[in-house]
Formats: C-alpha cells, structure tokens, sequence
C-alpha cells in the first residue's frame, strides 16, 4: 500500500460502489490515498467503529449521524457527514401471497399501494432502525395511522429467507436484495424508494469529527477521490464496467446481475416479467447528489422526532462548508445555497450555482408535500 | 449509586447470552454460574429475541460485536426501553485500544474478550457500573433540560403579568408565587396554565 492509508469501513451492497471504485480505479491513489476497505457485519457494528476510532471513514446509512447527533442509541460520538454517497436505490418488495391478496397495482405508486394495504396485517422487515428504509416507510404510512403493521429489523442478507419462512410480509431494502427476493421466486417488487420521496441521500461518507478537525488534508483528498468516483459511476458509458468491475471485486462477492438492476435501473418486478426502466433509481453524482444538503439532515432529524435543538444539531453535522471547501478549488459547481425547501420540486430544476446555474433533480413526496427548514422568527 | 450498584450485582440479575456456539455459550454461562450469576438465559436464534427479551427481561445482554444480528438486538432493545438495560458487547482477540476507546466514548457496553471466560466477572461488573452512571448521568440531563424549559415559562409569566398588570418584575414573580400556595400549587403549574391562558387569548 502506498501513501496515506485510511482505514474506511462498509456494508457489501451496490451503494458501497464509490468507496470501491475510489480505491479500484485509482481516484484515491491520484491524491495518495490508500483506502483500506474493511467489510462490516452490522450497521451497529460499523457505527461502533466509526466511534472507537476505529475506522477513519465509513460507508454510513444517511439518518445514523443525525441520530448518533441526537443521542439515539449508539456510543455518544460526534460524526461528520462529508459527503453523500447515493441517493435513492431502495425498493419496497411483497410476499407473493400478499401480493396476490393486494391485486394488480401498476409498479410505483405509492398512494394506491397504501390504500391496497389498507385491511391487511403487515409485518415489514428494514435493516436497521436509523435507516432511510425505515423513515420512508414510517413517512409513507404516517396517513394512515389504521393500518395494522409491524415494522421487523432484519439483517438484508436474510430479508428473501424471511419472507420464506414467513417471518415478514414486506420488506424496504436496498439492492442487491430486492432482486435476491425476486430471483429467488419468493416476492414482488411494487415501487422504488424515489416513489415515495424523489430525492432521498441514502448513503452518506462519515468520519468522526475530532478526526475530521485533526486531519483537514486527508479529508480533502478522501472527499475529492470519492467524488471523482461517484461522477465516473453516474456517467452513462461507465455503467456495463462499472458492473463488472463491482462484480470483481472481492469486496461485495455478488454476481453481475444482481449489481446491475440498481446501476442501471433497470428492475425486475417479479421473476419472469420485463424489467421496468426506473429513471433516478439511484444517484452517485448527477443532480448535485453528493452535495450534503443541511435541509437534508434536518428532514431526517425531524423523521426522528427531533425539536428545533435537535434540528439544528443535525444541520450541523451535514458539512456543506467543507464539501465547498474540498471541491470548490477543482472547479466542481456547487448549489448557491446549502439549504433548499426539500419536496418543492416537481420537475428537474435549475437553480443558481457558484458555476451559473444547475440542474436539480426532482426532490418530490408523494403526498406533495415540503418541508422549509430555514430559520425565521418565532 | 453504590445501594442500587450492590442491587444490580446480586444474583438475581437477569443475563441474556446470545450466542450460537452451543459450545461457546455452555462455557459463558459455567463461567456466570461460577461467580454467582445463576440466572442466565441464553438464545441461538436470533428469531426469537424479539419475544426472549420481553418475556425474561434481561438487566444485561450479551453479544459478540461482530455479531451480524446486532441490529435487530439494537431494535428489539429500543422497542423495550433500551435505556434500562445494559448492552455489553465481547470481542474474540485481545484489544485494549478497542476497549479504552468504547469507554472512552461513554458506551454502557464493554469490549470483552470472549474466550478469557475468567475475565467475565470484572468485565460484567465494569459494563453494570457504566451503565449506572450513563443512566444517572441522561436522568441529569433530562432534569437540566426540564429546569431551562421551566424557567423560560416562568420568564413568559412573569412578563405576561409586567405588561398586563404594569408589575415589576420582582413583584410578578411573588404574585406567581402567592398564587401557587393559595392554589396548592407548583409555581411552574400556575405559570404554565397563565402562558396557556395568555396564547389562547392573544
């Protein structure tokens, strides 16, 4: 290993990729960087590492900052969040009895999915409980307070024997393993997490604080390579080698076609059926994706029950200051703003930027509604 | 602290061991039972911990940190008030620097090594201590917050009453105060139920 090594915890799944490619194509070594990538058993078990110092960065679930930052669960730690590293990429998947008893729906929409479910009894697996799964399925059935549903922490890996052994009816999961349940013959896909809000960070890169203050240049470095990363993964031509490249890789052991759904968003609903092409699947980089929005994090906060403290406590830890810091200087274009009113756009958007102007992706809920957390007077 | 420390000590302290190794987990418990812990119960599957944790109510659970169930135990805790529970956490090889930095970071978990059975009972009593104090320390803080909350109130109160009845500051306080005794009262309730009054009318 060659340069300065940084020790940089994940989880094996598809929206680890920038972290990989970073170290595999060599955007760590151009500014010299090893990153040295250490597989995780448990998204606990990686918080607790990140916090020990164990780990100098890591692959972390968006709300486990925000929710390390208001103190729940987990060792007492203050993280930064550099940078996202995806937004969207997660699908909520049915046992086929349950689908069966829903009746045809089209894939996607999320309000008549919701009322399908209306006089079922569902038990619903996420990974973990600080998790964009879980926030997102609490929001989506926070209407209807009714429903009979038990939400169930499974580790992804299990989610497909769970639905066999009838442990859960439904799951909320990241790929690959949605479409492990599916080419397994034992679920149904019914919509992606972007149906439920358009524009989700699900994956962010993490580091403590202290570590963060004590090491500003390999910070930069780390944030620089692992945006360099992202970009080459979102641009079209790079998809089929990214593909293969994170098939290779000793470090998510998985086959092509389970990586390829969430690359390429082209999912497949149910074993045997055509796969449907879901524009924005899953982001790396376009839309200003990687930009650590501080509404963002205190979207999150708010999922989490926070008050106006605790809110801005989880704006803080979003660092939108040091990402203009890092990138700035290269000539990446950067949003105007740092904070935006999360759930206002409809439609792709262009809005002011340190370059001119930028296109938004389209950062809707499906109920329509938004969320302005700028401050005002009381 | 030390009264309730000696109560968490005794021997009726409820210990879930979650552990697969049949092996492993026959070992932990002779080596609990050998220093007095007698009522230990422990799980294999981790399916059943949702249902293991609510019916035996365990003061302690005992897990591998690299454990790939830690975080449905994560969940089922928080679903069951994880803050009346300790968490500790055990490790197969050596690692102070692991285990100063989980202190270090203030968790009530405690990095053990798994396999040096004759280390458990200090470990144990380690990981309860800790837990003592985070839980003391979070009922302080919950207290602390209550009391800024309580005097911001207070403060709206006696201003309520400044402008309303042209007071000074000093004598809105004592004709909160007043009022509280007449009615039986807390000053907080009376101030509380003024600001309530005030908002509804404004």
């Amino acid at each position: 290993m060659t340069g300065t090594v940084l020790t940089c915890g994940y989880v094996p799944l598809v929206d680890a990729a920038p972290l990989l490619i970073a170290q595999e194509l060599g955007f760590a070594a151009d500014e010299g960087l090893t990153l040295d990538l250490v597989r995780q058993p448990s998204w606990s078990a990686l918080r607790d590492m990140l916090a020990f110092g164990h780990l100098d960065a890591a692959h972390m679930l968006s709300p486990m900052p925000v929710a390390m930052a208001l103190g729940l669960g987990g060792p007492s730690a203050e993280i930064d969040v550099l940078s996202v590293l995806s937004v969207n990429g997660t699908v909520f998947g049915v046992s086929l009895d349950l689908a069966a008893r829903l009746g045809p729906l089209p894939f996607g929409d999320a309000k008549a999915l919701l009322a399908a479910l209306a006089s079922q009894t569902v038990r619903i697996g996420v990974p973990f409980h600080a998790s964009m799964h879980r926030l997102l399925l609490s929001y989506w059935l926070s209407s209807r307070p009714d429903l009979n549903i038990e939400i169930i922490t499974i580790p992804p890996p299990r989610m497909a024997d769970a639905i066999t052994q009838g442990q859960v009816d439904a799951f909320w999961v990241g790929e690959p393993w949605g479409s492990v349940a599916v080419q397994r013959g034992v679920a149904q896909l019914m919509m992606a997490g972007r149906n439920v809000w358009g524009f989700a960070p699900e994956k962010v890169l993490a580091t403590r604080a202290a570590w963060t203050r004590g090491h500003p240049e390999e910070t930069r470095r780390l944030m620089r390579a692992v945006y360099r990363a992202g970009k080459w993964l979102d641009t079209r031509g790079n998809k089929p080698l990214a593909v293969e490249i994170l098939a290779r890789s000793e470090h998510l052991d998985l086959v092509p076609d389970l990586i390829d759904p969430s690359i390429s968003g082209d999912i497949v609903p149910l074993r045997g059926s055509q796969p449907v092409t879901i524009p924005r699947f899953q982001l790396f980089h376009r839309h200003a994706a990687q930009f650590p929005w501080r509404s963002q994090a205190a979207w999150i906060a708010l999922q989490l029950g926070a008050d106006a403290d605790g809110i801005e406590r989880a704006k803080a830890c979003f660092r939108s200051d040091l990402y203009r810091q890092a990138l700035g200087p290269i000539g990446v274009d950067l949003p105007g703003a740092s904070e935006k009113i999360e759930g206002s756009m409809p439609h792709e958007t262009a809005v002011s930027s340190t370059r001119g102007h930028m296109i938004l992706g389209p950062d809707a809920f499906f109920d329509g509604r938004t969320f302005d957390f700028t401050p005002s007077e009381r | 602290m030390g009264h309730s420390t000696a109560n968490l000590m005794a021997q009726d302290l409820r210990i879930l061991l979650v552990e697969a190794d049949r092996e492993k987990a026959r070992d932990i418990i002779s080596a609990l039972k050998d220093e007095g812990w007698n009522n230990v119960y422990a799980l294999g599957q981790i399916s059943s911990l949702s249902r293991a944790v609510k019916e035996f109510l365990p003061d302690i659970v005992l897990i591998d940190l690299a454990h790939p169930d830690r975080d449905t135990l994560e969940h089922v805790a928080m679903a069951t008030q994880s803050t009346e529970r300790a968490v500790a956490l055990f490790v197969d090889q050596t690692d102070d620097d692991l285990t100063r930095a989980a202190l270090n970071a203030g968790v009530s978990a405690y990095v053990v090594n798994g396999m040096q059975i004759n280390r458990i009972k200090p470990v144990l009593e380690t990981a309860i201590t800790r837990f003592q104090i985070m839980r003391r320390m979070r009922s302080e803080l919950t207290a602390a917050k209550q009391a800024l909350e309580d005097r911001k109130t207070i403060d709206r109160a006696k201003g309520i009453l400044m402008r309303q009845r042209a007071l000074s500051e000093d004598e809105a306080y004592k004709l909160l105060r007043k009022a509280a005794m007449d009615q039986g009262r807390k000053v907080i309730d009376v101030a509380q139920a003024l600001v309530t009054a005030a908002d509804l009318l404004s």
